[in-house]
C-alpha cells in the first residue's frame, strides 16, 4: 500500500516527544517505561524459574545481578517503576476527569485548561522521584 | 529535490526574507514527497497562508492549498507548519521565529495533492457521534416553544461548540498516528459537547457508540490535541470529562 494513502505519522510521529511540551514527553516515557517493565517482568519470570535447577543453579544466576551491569539494569528498573507508578496515578486521575479543569468560554490565546500546572507538576514530580529513587538504588547497590 | 525561487516584488524597508519550503506530492504521479523552496519577503504581520498565496501568485500557481475565510473561522487551511499542525491563516511567519518555514500536509489525513488533504474520515467520525440534539419533542411541538437553558448549563458545553472541524487535533493525536480505526479527538469532543447539553436526551446512544475498543478508551491523555486547537476547544478536557462520567467518577 502506498504510505501516502493514509499519510499516517506512524510510530516515529507518535514517539516524537519534541513538539508538544512536557505532556507528550510524559506520554512517550509512559510507553517506554511500560515496555521496559514488561520486558523486566518476562526476565524476572525467567530468573525465578532458575530455582528449578536447584540451589547452585539459582545462586549462579543470581550472581549476574551482583555485577556492575546487573546493578545498572536494576537501577533502570527502579526508575521505570517509580515513573510509571507516579505518572500512572496522574493519568488515572485525569482519565476520571479529575484535575482537568472546568469547561468555560475560552479566551485568546486559548491556553488549554486540561494542560494545567497541577498536571505539569505531577509529571515533573514523577521524573524527579524516579531520579531520586535511581540515585538511592545506586547508592545502596554500588555502596555495598 | 529542492528548487529555489525568489520573489522581489514585495521587498520593503521593513520586510524580512524567509525560505518557504512547500511539500509537493501528487499521489497519481509521484512516488514520494518533494520540497520546493521559495525565497519570500514577509512583513511582521504576514501569515503563512499569505506567503503561500504569494508563491501561487508570483511563481507557481499549481501549488494546491485549501483556504477560504482567512480568519480562522472556516477551518480549511490546516497544515503542518514547522513540524506542528496549525492554521496557515492564523499563524504569522514572524511568530515562528525561523528563517525557514516548512509547510506540509496534515498528518493522518490522505493527501489529495500538495497541502490539500481529504476530510472524509473526520466528517464520518463526526457524523458517527450524532452531533445534533436528540429528543422526542421539538421546539415547534413543545408547549414552551423553546428549550430554556440557564447560563450555567450553557457553560458546560459552549466551549466545545467552537469546533471548526479543521482537523488539527486529529493530526496531532499520537493514537491517530498509528490507529486507523480510532474515532479521534474531534469526534470525541463533540460527543461530550452533546452529552453535556441539558437539552439533549441522546446520552445513552452516544455513549454506546464511543464505548468500543477504538473509541474513547484509546485516548491516553497526551493532550497534543488541545495544544494545537486554534479555537480553545480543549478536546482533551472534553474526552477526560466524558470518560470520567463513563467510569462513574462524575455525575
Amino acid at each position: 500500500m502506498n504510505p501516502h494513502d493514509e499519510h499516517k505519522e506512524g510510530i516515529g510521529g507518535m514517539a516524537n516527544p519534541g513538539r508538544y511540551g512536557i505532556e507528550r514527553v510524559a506520554y512517550w516515557l509512559m510507553r517506554l517505561t511500560g515496555l521496559g517493565l514488561l520486558g523486566y517482568f518476562v526476565a524476572h519470570i525467567y530468573e525465578t524459574s532458575n530455582i528449578l535447577k536447584g540451589r547452585v543453579g539459582w545462586e549462579e544466576f543470581l550472581a549476574l545481578t551482583q555485577t556492575t551491569e546487573g546493578h545498572i539494569f536494576m537501577t533502570l528498573v527502579i526508575g521505570m517503576c517509580v515513573f510509571h507508578t507516579v505518572n500512572g496515578i496522574r493519568v488515572m486521575l485525569g482519565h476520571g476527569g479529575v484535575g482537568v479543569g472546568k469547561p468555560a468560554r475560552p479566551d485568546y490565546p486559548y491556553l488549554p485548561a486540561s494542560q494545567n500546572a497541577r498536571h505539569k507538576m505531577g509529571i515533573y514530580s514523577a521524573i524527579v522521584l524516579a531520579a531520586v529513587a535511581m540515585m538511592y538504588g545506586m547508592a545502596v547497590m554500588f555502596g555495598e | 529535490m529542492a528548487q529555489s525561487y525568489e520573489i522581489d516584488e514585495k521587498k520593503s524597508l521593513t520586510s524580512k526574507v524567509v525560505t518557504l519550503r512547500i511539500a509537493r506530492f501528487n499521489p497519481e504521479k509521484d512516488s514520494d514527497t518533494k520540497f520546493m523552496e521559495f525565497i519570500v519577503n514577509v512583513e511582521k504581520w504576514t501569515t503563512v497562508l499569505e506567503a503561500i498565496l504569494d508563491v501561487k501568485q508570483h511563481f507557481d500557481h499549481s501549488v494546491a492549498v485549501r483556504y477560504s475565510c482567512r480568519q480562522a473561522t472556516c477551518g480549511s487551511c490546516g497544515m503542518v507548519i514547522n513540524g506542528k499542525p496549525r492554521l496557515a491563516c492564523f499563524t504569522k511567519v514572524s511568530e515562528l521565529q525561523s528563517e525557514v518555514v516548512t509547510v506540509e500536509p496534515m498528518h493522518n489525513f490522505p493527501i489529495i495533492r500538495d497541502l490539500t488533504v481529504r476530510f472524509d474520515r473526520l466528517f464520518n467520525t463526526h457524523h458517527k457521534v450524532k452531533p445534533y440534539l436528540i429528543r422526542d419533542d421539538s421546539e415547534i411541538t413543545s408547549n414552551t416553544k423553546e428549550f430554556l437553558q440557564s447560563p450555567e448549563e450553557l457553560e458546560q458545553f459552549i466551549q466545545f461548540s467552537n469546533c471548526i472541524k479543521c482537523g488539527l487535533c486529529n493530526s496531532a493525536c499520537p493514537t491517530m498516528a498509528t490507529d486507523s480505526s480510532f474515532v479521534g479527538p474531534q469526534a470525541l469532543a463533540q460527543a461530550y459537547r452533546y452529552v453535556a447539553d441539558s437539552r439533549d436526551k441522546g446520552k445513552d446512544t452516544r455513549l454506546k457508540i464511543i464505548d468500543e475498543s477504538h473509541g474513547i478508551w484509546r485516548c491516553h491523555f497526551a493532550g497534543s490535541c488541545s495544544q494545537v486547537c486554534p479555537k480553545g476547544v480543549d478536546p482533551a478536557m472534553g474526552i477526560q470529562l466524558l470518560r470520567g462520567y463513563m467510569l462513574g467518577f462524575r455525575s
